[in-house]
């Protein structure tokens, strides 16, 4: 459980639990209009629940559609991760402050752990999976395997969408570009040398 | 026929070892095909979340899981502690809910009701008067040695100073956890995320009523570990009792500020010093009472090792206090306790330096004689001394420029020991040609898999990828525990000595065969050569051993020269210190480390930068932060717990000290010492840069703002 879900957020006139529960009663009526079986919201929710009903999903994921069943609350990370067993991306922070969540959605980079499944409907999400088909890798995977760009590797999939997203846009970056372009994923046993390397390589190839 | 010895090949006859090899696993970590504990999905997989206490500490007088357990795809609950418990650190796991959804287990903690009463509490880890009077202290420790006294008053220089370093989290990004799934009513799979492959079946089953042989332990890979995954912990047993329960497979890792607060952490360590030198600088006398904490059990650094690396200082008092604080307990950080003492002793040789107006190079390098390896440390400074120009940047502590920004120099030494773990391997030559080997280690990201594999593959002249290396598995014969920088040591000298055996075991096949001398073969380049000549080929020769495989049992540490251990190491920091706004930027890090033999250089040195990230995170702003009020760890979330991004680590010089008389020492570990020094040199540039000690890692701005306030040198 997150730590800030302990603070006291309410003051005159808001309240976060109804405030929740108002939406989450407003995202399961759009739920019964386009599925019309559901049951209705308010007789489900119990005080500690934030939820509404689960509901179809469809999801564009590396070149393939697939229909899960989540509940509104739920984030892409979870659907990713949990329904599609597509676990490049790693839980590592409830908040993303880590980037380790790094998908690409139509093309820009994307904290999956941020994001609701739900509003993901309709986009083209590339995980890291799509980076690799059997032997043959992209560019900045053989990158980060040739410069050591990692340890443990657990921060090293979102590193790797973050830097093919980055020279994807910054394809002749500076040292210095990338060393702000690439500021948003933290590793913990400190590869930041490799990835720098790889990155500077690769935007020097200009490719 | 000569006798057979084992030993490492030449060096000029290596054509693996001591190259760059990328790792094995390297295209399945960075495209996410690696599969922690934290991606393991079975069917049916349950999602456990937890209601932790939040303050300083409490007795619980009431628990009610009932509205959980009713909740909406919960499965399963768990009580950790129950009424009249007492609870004594901000983090301590209350209860757990398992679900079918991570969201509905959120669900299910919401609807605990648990009601606390306060207890009083103590959570400042700085401050020993107040401890003292919580009746929080305890002493640690004071011994003497020489004549403190004497020496001070023949002393022709003294100084005198405060220093310390703040309590750190362990921070793995994969949190400590496990997914457990049973098979039958007696038979438990875990995976777990552990640096203890081999060691934690047991302590899984002991809780569970199990035999230890009916559990699997499962760690392929690891999402850092760092000193604080040794055990099956609490959780691991209660995800078991989760899923048994529900009678389906559960996954539970602690959440990101659980893992911070109970996932284990670095005690502090604070020092009142004296030190003192005759007028040639050789230091005379060190006086020291340091304090600090571990938590509950109230510990700091140990006495023993206090100063640093300088033992051989004549006149020395020494004492240490411990204080008991409601904060989650500690567990080893890489290279337990060596950096907290680093800190606090190298920082005082380079304000004695400052103090006699001598260059800080000279003063290490004067009082070298002090320390275990005097020699090595010598020729370390020289090397690192040219990579940072340091004759040219040197200046005066406190002439670090007109302008608002400052630049400086500062270094440390440091030493670890890294002598080989015990482990046990299995070698197995298939007639076919293949090599597999089987062993319960595990690879924490230092590159263990791929030293396993090169180590087999230089041994039978074979390619890095014609080895299949099966670790992560504790039905595979025993390995060590990957702590302490034991491991390359630990699998290197078993492999190398069941390889030899083996191959032995086939020259002499070959050599009855093609009636050539055993003692003139070699195995290269996939072939079996006599006296540089082509005999066969290494399928050929395997093909020798008929229809089954050969099997080589390879054990260590012995004492054939394999292995060794000892290290010391220099590190030195370029800083730049905003003197408006307390800013601190690294311009360039030097790491100059010996290590014996270097199995594979590209990983090594990935270690050596990786410590000196480390080592600027604790140096510049990381750090556990207590709220006295409500003695809550109040940054514990990856926003306000800070850690260097990529563009806050500057220019990174590593150099690998290896000279033929490192190679002749064997393997060596590796992974502690890069991390050691690094926040003494880097505090000791920012003196060297300002004038001004700041006296308490990490150097934040505001610690840095608050000391140039004070102005003292």
């Amino acid at each position: 459980m997150r730590d800030r879900d302990d603070q006291d957020r309410s003051g005159p006139g808001f309240s976060r639990r109804d405030f929740l529960r108002g939406s989450a009663a407003a995202a399961t009526a759009t739920a019964m209009a386009t599925q019309g079986t559901e049951e209705t919201a308010a007789a489900n929710v119990k005080a500690n629940v934030f939820a509404a009903a689960a509901q179809n999903v469809t999801l564009n994921v590396n070149g393939k559609d697939h229909t899960v069943k989540v509940e509104p609350r739920v984030t892409l990370l979870h659907v990713l991760r949990n329904d599609l067993n597509l676990t490049g991306c790693k839980e590592v922070d409830e908040r993303s402050a880590d980037g380790a969540d790094t998908v690409m959605i139509d093309g820009k980079a994307v904290l999956a752990g941020s994001r609701l499944a739900i509003e993901c409907e309709g986009k083209k999400i590339l995980t890291v999976e799509s980076l690799r088909s059997g032997e043959k890798v992209d560019e900045v995977i053989s990158g980060f395997v040739k410069h050591d760009a990692m340890q443990c590797g657990f921060c090293t999939p979102g590193f790797v969408v973050a830097t093919r997203v980055f020279l994807n846009k910054n394809p002749k970056a500076s040292l210095a570009e990338i060393r702000k372009g690439l500021g948003g994923n933290i590793c913990r046993c400190g590869t930041y040398q490799g990835i720098t390397q790889c990155a500077l390589e690769l935007a020097k190839g200009g490719k | 026929m000569a006798e057979r010895k084992v030993a490492w090949k030449a060096r000029k006859d290596n054509t693996l070892i001591g190259q760059d090899i990328p790792r094995l696993d390297g295209v399945d970590k960075a495209s996410g095909s690696a599969k922690y504990a934290a991606d393991i999905n079975t069917a049916g997989t349950l999602y456990a979340r937890l209601l932790t206490f939040k303050g300083g500490a409490a007795v619980i007088k009431a628990l009610d899981v009932a509205a959980a357990e009713k909740t909406p795809g919960v499965r399963a609950v768990h009580v950790f502690n129950g009424v009249d418990k007492e609870v004594r650190w901000d983090g301590t796991i209350v209860a757990a809910v398992a679900a079918d959804t991570p969201e509905q287990a959120e669900d299910g903690v919401r609807a605990i009701k648990v009601t606390y009463e306060a207890k009083p509490h103590f959570v400042d880890e700085e401050d020993l008067p107040g401890a003292a009077k919580a009746k929080r202290t305890k002493p640690l420790g004071d011994n003497q040695k020489g004549d403190v006294a004497a020496a001070l008053k023949a002393a022709k220089h003294v100084h005198k100073g405060y220093y310390g370093v703040a309590t750190i989290s362990h921070m793995c990004l994969e949190p400590h956890g496990s997914h457990c799934e049973w098979e039958g009513k007696d038979k438990l799979n875990v995976h777990l995320s552990t640096q203890n492959v081999s060691g934690t079946g047991g302590q899984f089953a002991g809780p569970l009523g199990l035999d230890a042989s009916n559990v699997s332990i499962t760690c392929n890979y690891i999402g850092g570990g760092f000193g604080s995954k040794f055990a099956a912990d609490q959780w691991g047993v209660v995800c078991a009792q989760l899923a048994k329960k529900a009678g389906k497979p559960v996954r539970l890792m602690l959440d990101r500020a659980t893992e911070l607060k109970i996932g284990g952490t670095r005690p502090s360590g604070f020092a009142e010093v004296t030190i003192a030198a005759d007028a040639d600088g050789n230091i005379t006398v060190w006086d020291s009472h340091h304090w600090g904490t571990s938590g509950i059990a109230g510990s700091t650094i140990a006495l023993s090792q206090t100063p640093y690396c300088f033992d051989g200082i004549p006149n020395r008092n020494r004492k240490a206090t411990g204080i008991s604080t409601n904060c989650g307990p500690n567990r080893a950080w890489r290279a337990p306790p060596h950096p907290q003492l680093c800190a606090i002793t190298d920082t005082v040789v380079d304000d004695l330096a400052a103090k006699m107006g001598a260059d800080s190079y000279d003063i290490f390098m004067k009082n070298l004689d002090k320390t275990p390896k005097p020699d090595v440390y010598a020729e370390e400074m020289k090397i690192g001394a040219k990579l940072i120009d340091w004759k040219a940047k040197w200046h005066a502590h406190g002439k670090g420029g007109k302008g608002p920004v400052k630049r400086g120099l500062g270094m440390a030494i440091h030493r670890w020991g890294g002598r080989a773990g015990a482990t046990t391997c299995t070698v197995k030559i298939h007639p076919d040609g293949a090599v597999e080997t089987f062993l319960g280690s595990q690879d924490l990201g230092t590159g263990t898999r791929t030293v396993i594999a090169i180590t087999l593959a230089e041994t039978f002249g074979l390619g890095v990828r014609d080895v299949k290396v099966n670790i992560g598995n504790n039905s595979y014969p025993k390995a060590n525990p990957s702590g302490g920088s034991i491991t390359v040591g630990g699998v290197s000298g078993p492999l190398r000595r069941a390889g030899l055996e083996a191959l032995w075991k086939i020259y002499d096949l070959v050599a009855a065969k093609y009636k050539v001398k055993a003692d003139s073969l070699s195995a290269k380049g996939g072939k079996i050569l006599s006296a540089g000549k082509t005999v066969c080929s290494w399928k050929q020769a395997c093909g020798l051993l008929g229809p089954m495989p050969l099997e080589v049992q390879g054990q260590g540490p012995k004492n054939d020269g394999l292995t060794s251990q000892g290290v010391a190491g220099v590190q030195m920091a370029d800083v730049s210190v905003d003197t408006e706004t307390g800013i601190v930027r690294i311009n360039k890090l030097v790491a100059v480390q010996d290590c014996g033999l270097i199995i594979d250089e590209l990983t090594a040195r990935s270690q050596v930068s990786g410590g000196l990230i480390m080592g600027i995170a604790y140096a510049l702003s990381e750090e556990r932060i207590m709220d006295n009020r409500t003695g809550r760890f109040i940054n514990a979330d990856l926003e306000n717990y800070k850690l260097p991004r990529i563009g806050d680590i500057g220019e990174l010089v590593v150099e690998m000290y290896q000279p033929d008389s490192e190679y002749e020492r064997g393997v060596v570990g590796l992974g502690e010492p890069p991390v050691i020094s690094t926040g003494a040199a880097i505090s000791n540039a920012v003196a060297n840069a300002t004038g001004v000690r700041v006296p308490v890692l990490p150097l934040t701005p505001q610690r840095v703002v608050e000391a140039l306030k004070g102005g003292q040198a």
